[in-house]
């Protein structure tokens, strides 16, 4: 049974904070593939084209046949787990402070065996489920969960660390004004934050919803605006040292084109909240977050933005709008890169349009508030890289893959 | 000096100066500190819009520069303590001289005249001041001198830092300012220079439901007249007796700027006891 996570304890000033250490790194181009489907939240392995068979690990010719034609394709995640060890003592620096720690071997139904990390709650010998995760270090590790899950299994010291689950952290969300970030705040109170930051540009302006905003459990107000650097630099040096996760919900929205643009103003505007928003929360939290990222159960832990799927393809309605969206997922792959040193996630949940005031004129399916808070709590509870939200985000995603140019010749109708 | 004969411009500044140093004459700061924090107008988000203050550390004695410390600042013409230009209007696109760049200077160091509406503004945050107001001061104070700057006194600067200073309910803001009739009695028969406010804007918070919407800003413009705005430190000046000092930045074709607002007035004491 996972033992039930309780608060951690205030955090004592002079003990040093344990480092952030990542697992071994180091992955071939081919297992790359793996942890792009776990980036995603799928689980997939390698199928040879030639005759089937189903690879594991990943590999660039069949074991069974010789064929270079592998591809990674989603499969029977079932198994049975048929031996157990724990590992109570290890070299490596990552896994020394983090024992016991439980592993299996699972012969999976589709064919591979696998020696995975088990979750607590695995029987040995017994039916799993194969789960993919991203591991600290931005890798895929095959995790063996229970078949039937539970809530409270979210717990389990192993799955906490494949994750960003908001129980017990401390949660920055950037910009209250707008339904979207007041969805996020409530959702994040009801998954267990124990704080929940709301920034409010602005405070002077009145916005709707500002009741219901502060009589949510664990919100606290804060004054923060995305395009004023000392703004942000100030709320840092406030709340820096305990923000465990920042979701970033600011999103600057407006109609119009490149040629047909009627200034500047506007598009420097959506800069200035889209991109170097971004940019102030990460210089201003992510070294602090960086070096908490192994600060015990309420560590650090992921920066998600919440961005318009239009961030892969131009949707010239909407034109700087999107080209602010790209802008802002390029930031974010940097972004990745540079706080995985720190074991901290950073999450993209990409939107189809928004049911909002600004789009009230853009045929449906839209994306409602609420769905887009529940995509941002299963991301940090399943620690999901990369989340596509409604089915114009779904459909954007799928053809983007499928290829970009059809994708923007499309969208450019 | 001698009776009788008009002082020369030397023995004026000569005088002033000694005034300045010794204390005769201080120097009141009429202007609020430029801060990202400083609100701006509201405009329906259709429109384009005015953009706050902002500032960019470029270095501080630091490895972007060891030895020296600078910022780069942004902001719209039309933040902070800010200067109105007859362009910035509508009715004053056509008149001469009616940027920034192009006010002639004499212009910017002009004698004021306080109106004390305080209370008023306090009891009603719609407080309109019209020709009947405007007249009764006119009884109690003696008449607005012609090239003077009126400067409407409200108290209102004291509420920055609080929603009440743009006082935005679901119907825009709420703040006092001219009628239609004072603006057209203080530029036509009283041919002042400006007119300076403690608010957002010269004009009242409701003051695009006048006619003509925004009178203070159409009636001033359309007549070559400036507009002072988000001004501070009125409760320290006398209702005469200041000069006031409010040049904007040479901005090219600029409708309007930040700058820096102060007076000269006689010492607190003079005028105490006056």
């Amino acid at each position: 049974m996972t033992h039930p996570l309780g608060p951690p304890p205030k955090k004592d000033p002079q003990r040093v904070t344990r480092p952030p250490e990542l697992p071994p790194v180091q992955r071939s181009r081919a297992a790359l593939g793996l942890t792009a489907a776990a980036a995603r939240g799928f689980f997939a392995l390698q199928v040879c084209d030639e005759c089937g068979t189903v690879a594991y690990p990943p590999r660039d010719a069949c074991g069974k046949c010789l064929s270079p034609h592998l591809r990674f394709q989603p499969v029977a995640d079932g198994g049975e787990v048929i031996a157990e060890t724990v590992i109570r003592t290890s070299t490596d620096l990552y896994f020394r402070e983090r024992t016991p720690w439980r592993v299996g071997m699972v012969k999976m139904d589709c064919g591979p065996s696998i020696v995975a990390h088990l979750h607590g709650d695995v029987a040995v010998p017994g039916r799993c489920r194969m789960v993919a995760k991203l591991d600290k270090g931005g890798n895929a590790v095959l995790v063996a969960r229970p078949e039937r899950w539970s809530e409270a299994m979210a717990d389990d010291p192993e799955w906490r660390e494949l994750t960003a689950h908001p129980k017990f952290r401390r949660v920055l969300v950037t910009s209250g004004r707008e339904p979207v970030g007041q969805a996020v705040a409530a959702a994040l109170s009801k998954a267990g934050a124990s704080i929940v930051f709301v920034g409010i540009a602005e405070p002077w302006k009145p916005f709707a919803g500002e009741a219901q905003l502060k009589a949510i459990p664990n919100v606290q107000i804060m004054p923060l605006d995305l395009t004023d650097t000392s703004s942000v630099t100030e709320l840092a040096g406030e709340i820096g040292g305990k923000t465990d996760i920042i979701v970033n919900t600011a999103d600057h929205v407006r109609p119009g084109g490149v040629v047909g643009a009627d200034s500047l103003v506007t598009a420097r505007e959506a800069f200035e909240v889209n991109v170097f928003g971004l940019q102030r929360l990460a210089q201003a939290f992510g070294a602090g977050m960086r070096a908490r990222g192994a600060d015990g159960v309420n560590s650090a832990a992921a920066i998600v933005d919440v961005l318009p799927v239009q961030a892969l393809a131009n949707a010239p309605d909407f034109g700087f709008y999107s080209a602010s969206a790209a802008a802002r997922h390029s930031l974010l792959q940097c972004l990745r890169a540079e706080m995985r040193p720190g074991g901290v996630r950073v999450m993209s949940v990409f939107t189809g349009p928004v049911e909002d005031e600004w789009r009230q004129n853009v045929p449906p399916p839209k994306v409602a508030p609420a769905q887009i808070a529940k995509a941002v709590v299963t991301a940090l509870a399943e620690g999901i890289e990369e989340s596509f939200v409604g089915d114009i985000a779904k459909d954007v995603a799928a053809r983007f893959a499928a290829d970009p140019k059809v994708l923007e010749r499309e969208l450019g109708q | 000096m001698t009776t009788g004969v008009a002082p020369s411009g030397a023995e004026l500044l000569q005088a002033l100066a000694a005034g300045i140093v010794s204390g005769g004459v201080e120097i009141v700061d009429l202007t609020h500190t430029l801060s990202p924090d400083f609100p701006v107008m509201v405009l329906p988000p259709e429109f384009g819009q005015c953009q706050p203050f902002r500032i960019e550390e470029v270095s501080r004695y630091d490895r972007r520069g060891p030895g020296w410390y600078w910022n780069n600042i942004s902001m719209s013409e039309h933040a902070g303590t800010h200067f109105d230009a007859p362009a910035h209007w509508i009715s004053g696109r056509n008149l001469p001289q009616g940027t920034v760049d192009a006010i002639p200077l004499e212009k910017l160091a002009r004698p004021a005249v306080v109106l004390d509406f305080s209370r008023e503004s306090a009891e009603d945050a719609d407080f309109l001041l019209t020709r009947a107001h405007l007249e009764a001061w006119e009884d109690a104070n003696g008449a607005i001198e012609e090239g003077a700057w009126v400067l409407f006194r409200t108290d209102w600067s004291k509420h920055l830092g609080s929603a009440r200073y743009l006082n935005l309910r679901e119907d825009g803001p709420h703040s006092p300012g001219p009628a239609p009739d004072a603006m057209e009695f203080l530029v036509k028969e009283r041919a002042i220079t400006g007119f300076g406010t403690e608010t957002i804007g010269t004009d009242a918070g409701q003051g695009s439901h006048l006619s003509p919407p925004y009178p203070a800003h159409f009636i001033l413009h359309g007549n070559g007249r400036y507009g002072l705005q988000c001004l501070t430190g009125l409760d320290r000046l006398p209702t005469r007796g200041a000069v006031l000092f409010a040049a904007p930045l040479k901005i090219r074709n600029g409708s309007g700027s930040p700058l820096r607002v102060f007076a000269l007035v006689p010492r607190h004491e003079e005028r105490t006891s006056a």
